[in-house]
């Protein structure tokens, strides 16, 4: 008994912060990724391992990185010739952040939306990556118990990020898959109304753009809409940008600071955006999170909010210097572009052959997959049970729709940038043998279907057939680590 | 000096749990019970509530007195040096609503308390010196800094090792060449584990030896900062709160308190004591505390302390556990200062007490960094180090919002690595602190100017009192403004620490070179000779 009022006690030490589920770590999105974590894939040494496709990183263009920094040794300060900088940039720690590198950060903003923009190197406020930036912005626009609006389907990320330590709510605007999940005003204002019944203030909207994890754009139609909606309501408008220069096709990327700049009356105080160098440049490990404001008060409070994320800043002189380098940042650019739309395209046409349609999309380190055909029945739970096959079964980490909050069971973020060829051939491979088996097992089963209806059999024995597939022993559901949550 | 229209209506979003009562309409109704008692009607109850609601009232005012911010003058992204004046002239300003609105835009009311210029003489200072540097060179006449607690002594010897030591493959090694993959790619969240075992060692090395840590107890972060916040988010709700032995390090009340809602209760050390921390004093604040319903979840000590520059002793470590335990508190030990030990006097961290003691290790955490000890506070390096598993489980979810930078950290583990070379940095670095400090203490001396007995730190904490006219707060800061604007010297005063006494000014040494003392001590000369 005193173990336990002891225990007690001791939980009593901590926060509930500390002890609730904010972390979100306890919803499917990262029971995958534990998945992986106890058997991982490699193509030598764990051949039959769980291939990681949950994880949106940009592993495609790590060789180009390195030839940069290997011929420009002064960038990186550790070096013999990057040396002499080093007292001054290891001393440096005003939170507005190295001169040279607000200015980089700001031009290759520009670069990456054709310079039809431009960037304000003076508003750039850097943040512990995007994840810093997303709930720094939650603290300055809103308060706890307050709401932002989230188009369906979003990045599980953000339940986490804007909520757990702000005490910021999140409200679904629903998107459907009748329109290819487009934004549209009807869904805003529907939203909105929701909202207000429910008592519940919502103070910004908050959008992906390109869109996690649908890899699409939205137009210039719909950014307006959007622009004219947070100024009909006086909320905020938060866009994340992040994969903006994830784009390798047409449509071109449109960011909404092409919409404000054009649009006459827009209060351009609403508008801020979210960046990161982590997903176009591929550099997660480095933590560079922006926030750019269009708002004086959101810069300032910001800037002095991010010394609790601030970029070191031998990681700022060696940014600044990289991307300053117009000449490797264009071919750059243009070489990721065109290697993530091949990779995105070898499995979309893998898939497609195979009969699995995916949504069009042009932009984004993921894809997503349509299956609801193989789901037993259009529910969530049908959807989950179908995730566990693939991932215990096929060893695909992939990501299930119901944690990015789809509206829709049976669609699945597939992420294809954070592996070499090999491994994604053998993810593409695994992906169409379990889809033709399974088709082939459903066509079985509808012909005893038809036969047992036709002559009055039991149908548990074709059941007992699909059931005995699933729960061979080696990948029985008892031995998952799901079963323990 | 407040405005006497000050008001409060939303009051719920403010950081005190103290409930506030607007005095002006509480002027009428405190009349009428006080004629009933007066009058022999109302009775002994009324008779002691209302002088003591009235006491209460009083403290609350002397205590809120600083001016709170208005947000009707947001300050300009680019030049955020807000003029001197507003410290006293913001007072006169109305309390508009914490919604601060630019336009008619709305943001958080955690918004319009971060918005606020600063009124802080630590970050006033802070910025008048950014707008005017001194530079023997280019700008002879500008304002020379005393206030940031940073060590420029020692970076020459770290350049030198870098460039004769150092090359690309330092990123990310794989045999001779570089293999970027290794820092491009998302780490763990909570810090690259050879860091870990190399910042275990260099603790141990700065805390003499006489104490080994545990890299799996460690949780790295991108700077002192965000480590301290995410300890405070894990250890206590908004509207709880910690005792701060006083004088404290001003950054704790942003740090700590603008996001988490926490509450900082200053317990009052006193120059008799040496502003050594007094337990009977924390049992005062605590019952304090109790008695008006607030809820005290821990007690944050820095050692070495910051401004003072004392090192607690072993006896004094011992109470505070002690105090802690009984009170079923933690204890929050900042130790960013332990290598900065230039006096010589032995350094015990509360990590070597608990090896002594055994028991109830839980509630023990400690923060420490790279900022002051290596001085590479650009370098953003962070370390909550806690022996309750619970919190290290939550402040690693926590860790994502603040990671150390990868490539960053691979230097820091290569550097850190050399033992040898460390040890040479860190006992040259001493000699260097030592010799700036006794100069710097000396040319004080000459102007008759004493100092608090310290030994660790980066600053010296000094006594200004008899130029202060009059002797409180008020003359304290009129004499900061003076050795701000007319020597152009940033000091911090004793007020921005919430010091008890006034007079007391922290004052750095370690951004100085040797020869520069001459020049900051007849700056100072000549305002001290007029007062």
């Amino acid at each position: 008994m005193e173990f336990i009022s002891r225990n007690n006690q001791k939980q009593q030490l901590l926060s509930k912060i500390a002890t609730n589920d904010g972390h979100g770590e306890n919803s499917a999105y990262f029971d995958g990724w534990k998945a992986y974590a106890n058997d991982p894939f490699h193509l030598t040494d764990n051949p039959n391992g769980v291939i990681q496709m949950g994880l949106a990183e940009n592993q495609l263009c790590f060789d180009l990185i390195q030839e940069w920094v290997v011929n420009n040794p002064k960038a990186s300060i550790c070096t013999a010739e990057g040396a002499e900088d080093f007292q001054e940039i290891a001393i440096f720690q005003d939170y507005h952040g190295l001169p040279e590198f607000r200015q980089a950060v700001a031009r290759f903003m520009e670069k990456v939306r054709g310079d039809r923009v431009t960037f304000d190197p003076n508003r750039i406020v850097m943040s512990g990556g995007a994840t810093g930036a997303h709930e720094m912005l939650a603290f300055c626009l809103a308060d706890p118990g307050d709401a932002f609006l989230v188009p369906t389907p979003y990045y599980p990320g953000f339940d986490r990020d804007l909520r757990w330590r702000t005490g910021v709510q999140l409200f679904p605007v629903v998107c459907e898959s009748s329109n290819d999940f487009k934004v549209t005003r009807k869904a805003l204002e529907e939203a909105y109304e929701k909202a207000q019944e429910s008592n519940i203030k919502i103070k910004g909207l908050l959008i992906n753009n390109p869109s996690n994890p649908l890899g699409t754009l939205l137009d210039k139609d719909t950014l307006r809409d959007i622009v004219t909606f947070i100024n009909s309501k006086n909320i905020h408008l938060v866009c994340d940008e992040i994969y903006a220069s994830t784009v390798f096709d047409q449509p071109r990327f449109i960011s909404v600071s092409e919409v404000v700049d054009e649009m006459i009356g827009c209060n351009q105080d609403l508008i801020h955006i979210v960046y990161s160098l982590s997903k176009d440049l591929g550099f997660p490990g480095f933590r560079v999170g922006i926030v750019y404001s269009y708002n004086d008060t959101v810069v300032d409070i910001a800037r002095k909010m991010s010394s609790f994320g601030l970029v070191s800043t031998q990681t700022q002189h060696l940014l600044a210097s990289m991307l300053s380098d117009e000449i490797f940042i264009e071919k750059f650019i243009a070489e990721s572009s065109e290697r993530l739309g091949k990779r995105q395209g070898m499995f979309t046409k893998g898939l497609a052959q195979v009969g699995i349609s995916t949504l069009k999309s042009n932009a984004g380190l993921f894809f997503w997959m349509d299956l609801r055909r193989l789901l037993k029945e259009p529910t969530f739970d049908a959807e989950l049970e179908l995730w566990r096959i693939i991932i215990h079964e096929v060893k695909l980490n992939v990501s299930p729709g119901v944690s990015f909050h789809c509206s829709e069971p049976g669609w699945f973020r597939v992420c294809f940038a954070n592996m070499d060829d090999e491994t994604m051939r053998t993810a593409l491979r695994r992906i169409r043998n379990f889809v033709l088996q399974t088709k082939g097992l459903n066509n079985k089963v509808a012909v005893l279907k038809k036969q047992c209806s036709r002559s009055k059999l039991q149908i548990s024995l074709s059941f007992r057939r699909l059931d005995d597939f699933m729960n061979s022993p080696a990948n029985s559901p008892m031995n998952s680590p799901l079963v323990r949550t | 000096m407040t405005s006497t229209s000050h008001t409060k209506p939303n009051s719920d979003t403010e950081n005190d749990t103290v409930k506030s009562s607007p005095s002006n309409s509480g002027g009428m109704r405190l009349v009428v019970p006080l004629q009933g008692v007066v009058q022999g009607r109302g009775g002994l109850i009324l008779g002691s509530l209302i002088p003591c609601a009235l006491f209460y009232f009083l403290q609350f005012y002397l205590k809120r007195h600083r001016p709170k911010p208005s947000a009707c003058n947001p300050p300009s992204p680019s030049t955020s040096s807000p003029n001197l004046a507003e410290l006293h002239r913001s007072s006169s300003r109305l309390n508009l609503t914490t919604r601060s609105s630019v336009g008619r835009v709305f943001l958080s009311s955690r918004a319009s308390v971060v918005a606020a210029p600063n009124d802080s003489p630590y970050y006033i200072g802070m910025d008048r010196f950014r707008a005017d540097p001194y530079n023997e060179l280019d700008n002879p006449d500008g304002v020379i800094d005393l206030g940031i607690a940073e060590n420029r002594l020692s970076l020459d010897l770290m350049e030198k090792w870098i460039s004769s030591n150092l090359n690309v493959s330092t990123l990310g090694g794989v045999g001779d060449g570089l293999n970027i993959n290794g820092i491009l790619t998302y780490q763990p969240f909570d810090g690259l584990t050879e860091l870990k075992v190399a910042l275990a060692g260099f603790m141990s090395q700065v805390m003499g030896e006489k104490v080994s840590f545990d890299p799996s107890r460690m949780v790295l972060m991108s700077g002192a900062t965000p480590a301290i916040e995410v300890l405070c988010f894990c250890l206590a709700d908004h509207g709880n709160a910690l005792l701060v032995p006083t004088p404290y390090y001003p950054g704790f009340d942003r740090d700590i308190r603008w996001r988490t809602g926490i509450d900082l209760i200053p317990v009052h050390c006193r120059s008799s004591d040496a502003f050594m921390v007094d337990i009977a004093a924390l049992d005062q604040a605590f019952s304090q505390a109790r008695k008006r319903g607030q809820k005290v979840r821990g007690i944050l000590i820095s050692n070495p302390s910051n401004p003072v520059g004392n090192i607690l002793s072993r006896e004094m470590l011992h109470s505070v556990l002690d105090f802690a335990r009984e009170k079923n508190i933690h204890v929050i030990s900042d130790e960013i200062f332990a290598g900065s030990n230039y006096g010589g006097e032995e350094f015990v961290s509360v990590a070597e007490i608990l090896d002594e003691e055994d028991a109830d290790r839980d509630r023990v955490h400690i923060i420490y960094g790279l900022s002051k000890d290596l001085s590479v506070p650009g370098f953003r390096l962070g370390v909550l180090y806690s022996f309750n598993e619970n919190v290290l489980e939550a402040s690693k979810k926590l860790t994502r919002f603040c990671s150390a930078s990868a490539p960053t950290q691979s230097l820091l583990v290569a550097m850190l690595s050399d033992t040898g070379f460390i040890k040479y940095y860190m006992r040259t670095n001493r000699e260097r602190l030592r010799k700036v400090f006794d100069l710097f203490v000396a040319g004080l001396e000459q102007l008759g100017i004493k100092c608090m007995n310290s030994s660790a730190g980066l600053y010296c904490w000094v006594n200004m009192s008899k130029f202060i006219c009059p002797y409180n707060e008020k003359g304290e800061l009129e004499l900061w403004e003076k050795l701000l604007n007319v020597a152009k010297i940033n000091m911090t005063p004793g007020s921005a620490c919430h010091c008890i006494e006034p007079g007391w000014f922290r004052c750095c040494f370690s951004t100085l070179a040797e020869k520069d003392i001459p020049l900051v001590m007849e700056r100072i000369r000549k305002v001290v000779e007029r007062s």
